[in-house]
């Protein structure tokens, strides 16, 4: 029996929701001419007025917004709402630059909690569940975009936040968690520090299912988790400027499911910001049809995606958007082929012989891009033979370069040594001074 | 048989300053020993070949330390110091088709030459070399050299 939040939003025939989502998306465009500066010369600039925008189809009229232009209108330059009216900001750190501010009205965050609590109950999580937030809590969404979404589906919070490893796993076993959010290379961290102490995470916890997202992760890194500690791993999507963490996959793993009510996504080619039809990959963009505090147009995420609207086996009608791949901006050019660091793990995790981490090096010798993959000896993969070491730098390298389309050389180093993160892992260093 | 079968420890390093060192001070405080040792370097990482005198705590030490260390089983080889001991041991090895992985060699207090090998078929190498009359070391004699 499959369980829903909203079985009348969540299974309303796709005709119906697109009407929905024609008046909202009416509502959107005045709200923010309206109320909004920016907007109003953004649109004026791309001689586009609101009464302009009747269906979906003119949805492709409407001018994008992008990343820099939360940097640009820092701190509130893009909010429509005064300040007395929002209830919470986050922050988000911005690796360059200036950090990006984001604010929420009451009801914009009671939609988050909504879409997380649809989301929760998708997977079968609910009351009865102990969830343990182990995403940082603060200026980042995370920790309380879960905590809230947790609390709405009628689940019990244990707010660990990330860090302090062995009290996580302490609390774990003693408050009976059974559900943890957290990045995936986080849960593969703390695995780790539970195996050395002598702990199962599947043998000594309640744990049955784990919140994964904040980074890109694999297919393969999915087995690999639900291989090691005997959890469901399920992917989760968002990012603070549509809120935080919204969206997960549903019990059948196949794809995240995007609230249409609450919001609006396209697929484009991100070279000429042309549409692109379903089940073609490009970079996703998001228009919000329920915020209050900071309305998003055509917002260009960065993310590159699939969209599918085929329905789901779960019955929900709403679209889904198939595993992220990586970033537009996460995206390396290595000698002119585009290479993303999910593609290299996806790679990695179908290598039994190597551990889950891995640093991508890139360097420019002599006018040449030259990629390095570093990855662990594993005590299961070491042989005394130098000549067997080669040959598993030589297999990984080869399966790699099948994939990638480029030489990268591989490199064993001591397990251990790259660096474990508590948060999103950089898997990237580029050396490149271009 | 098994007596004369020698638990060497071999570890992971990168090619980096500081590896042995740590190596070196783990051993210390473990108490242990080294008889013999040599380094197969290959660009990036090298593998660390040691007999020692205590190998179980030689590897939980290392083990702990955060290597990737592990026992294998090698052969201690007793050859006479003089010209030609290598070749009469290869030679009744390779007459049974009995690879070496690889070798490495030290001369001992007794004036006897000492040569650590990992063969192909252990236990082959051990009746064969019996046979011929070559006598091969065990884990007591490593604590005698």
């Amino acid at each position: 029996m499959i369980e829903y939040w909203n079985p009348l939003v969540e299974r309303m025939p796709v005709d119906e929701l697109e009407k929905m989502q024609e008046r909202k998306l009416r509502n959107l465009v005045s709200y923010v001419y309206q109320h909004s500066d920016f907007y109003k010369k953004r649109f004026d600039d791309a001689g586009v007025k609101p009464e302009d925008i009747r269906t979906l189809n003119d949805l492709r009229k409407l001018p994008f917004t992008y990343k820099s232009d939360l940097r640009d209108t820092y701190p509130t330059g893009m909010f429509c709402v005064s300040n007395e009216q929002l209830a919470r900001f986050h922050v988000s750190s911005g690796t360059t630059g200036k950090p990006t501010v984001v604010g929420y009205t009451h009801n914009d965050v009671k939609e988050w909690s909504i879409s997380l609590a649809r989301a929760l109950t998708s997977i079968g999580v609910g009351r009865g569940d102990v969830i343990q937030v182990s995403y940082g809590y603060g200026l980042f969404t995370g920790g309380l975009g879960l905590h809230y979404g947790a609390e709405e589906v009628g689940s019990t919070v244990l707010p660990t936040s990330s860090g302090n490893t062995e009290k996580q796993l302490e609390l774990m076993q003693d408050l009976n968690s059974s559900v943890i959010a957290c990045t995936p290379s986080y849960f593969l961290f703390m695995n780790e520090v539970a195996n050395q102490a002598g702990v199962s995470i599947q043998g000594d916890t309640r744990l049955r299912a784990g919140i994964f997202g904040a980074e890109p992760w694999s297919e393969e890194m999915r087995g690999r988790i639900e291989e090691a500690t005997g959890i469901k791993a399920y992917d989760v999507y968002g990012t603070s400027e549509l809120s935080g963490p919204l969206f997960t996959e549903c019990q059948y793993q196949d794809g995240i499911h995007i609230w249409a009510d609450q919001f609006l996504i396209e697929v484009i080619d991100p070279e000429t910001g042309e549409q692109l039809g379903d089940g073609e990959r490009g970079e996703l963009v998001i228009t919000t049809l329920a915020k209050e505090a900071l309305p998003l147009v055509r917002y260009r995420i960065g993310d590159i995606t699939v969209i599918n609207k085929e329905p789901c086996r779960c019955g929900r009608t709403h679209p889904r958007i198939m595993r992220v791949l990586g970033r537009a901006d996460d995206m390396l050019i290595v000698r002119g082929i585009n290479v993303f660091p999910g593609q290299v793990e996806s790679v990695l995790m179908t290598i039994p012989e190597v551990g889950e981490h891995f640093m991508i090096i890139v360097d420019r010798v002599n006018e040449l891009d030259v990629m390095k993959v570093q990855i662990e000896m594993t005590d299961e993969a070491f042989s005394d033979k130098v000549n067997d070491i080669i040959t598993l730098e030589k297999k990984v390298e080869t399966s790699l370069k099948n994939v990638l389309n480029i030489a990268v050389k591989v490199e064993l180093v001591e397990k251990g040594t790259i660096p474990r993160s508590m948060g999103k892992a950089k898997k990237v260093m580029d050396n490149r001074k271009l | 048989m098994e007596d004369k079968i020698i638990k060497q420890i071999s570890l992971f390093a990168e090619n980096k300053p500081g590896r042995l060192a740590n190596i070196a001070a783990n051993f210390r405080k473990g108490g242990i020993n080294i008889r013999a040792f040599t380094i197969a370097e290959a660009g990036d990482f090298g593998i660390i070949r040691m007999v020692v005198d205590k190998p179980d705590v030689a590897h939980q030490v290392l083990h702990d330390a955060g290597f990737t260390v592990s026992e294998t089983s090698v052969l201690g080889v007793e050859m006479e110091d003089v010209p030609g001991g290598l070749g009469t041991i290869a030679d009744v090895l390779g007459e049974q088709n009995i690879n070496i992985d690889y070798a490495y060699a030290f001369v001992t207090k007794t004036e006897k030459a000492l040569l650590i090998i990992r063969v192909s078929d252990i236990r082959a190498a051990i009746e064969v070399l019996d046979a011929a009359g070559i006598k091969l070391i065990d884990m007591a004699d490593i604590h005698e050299i």
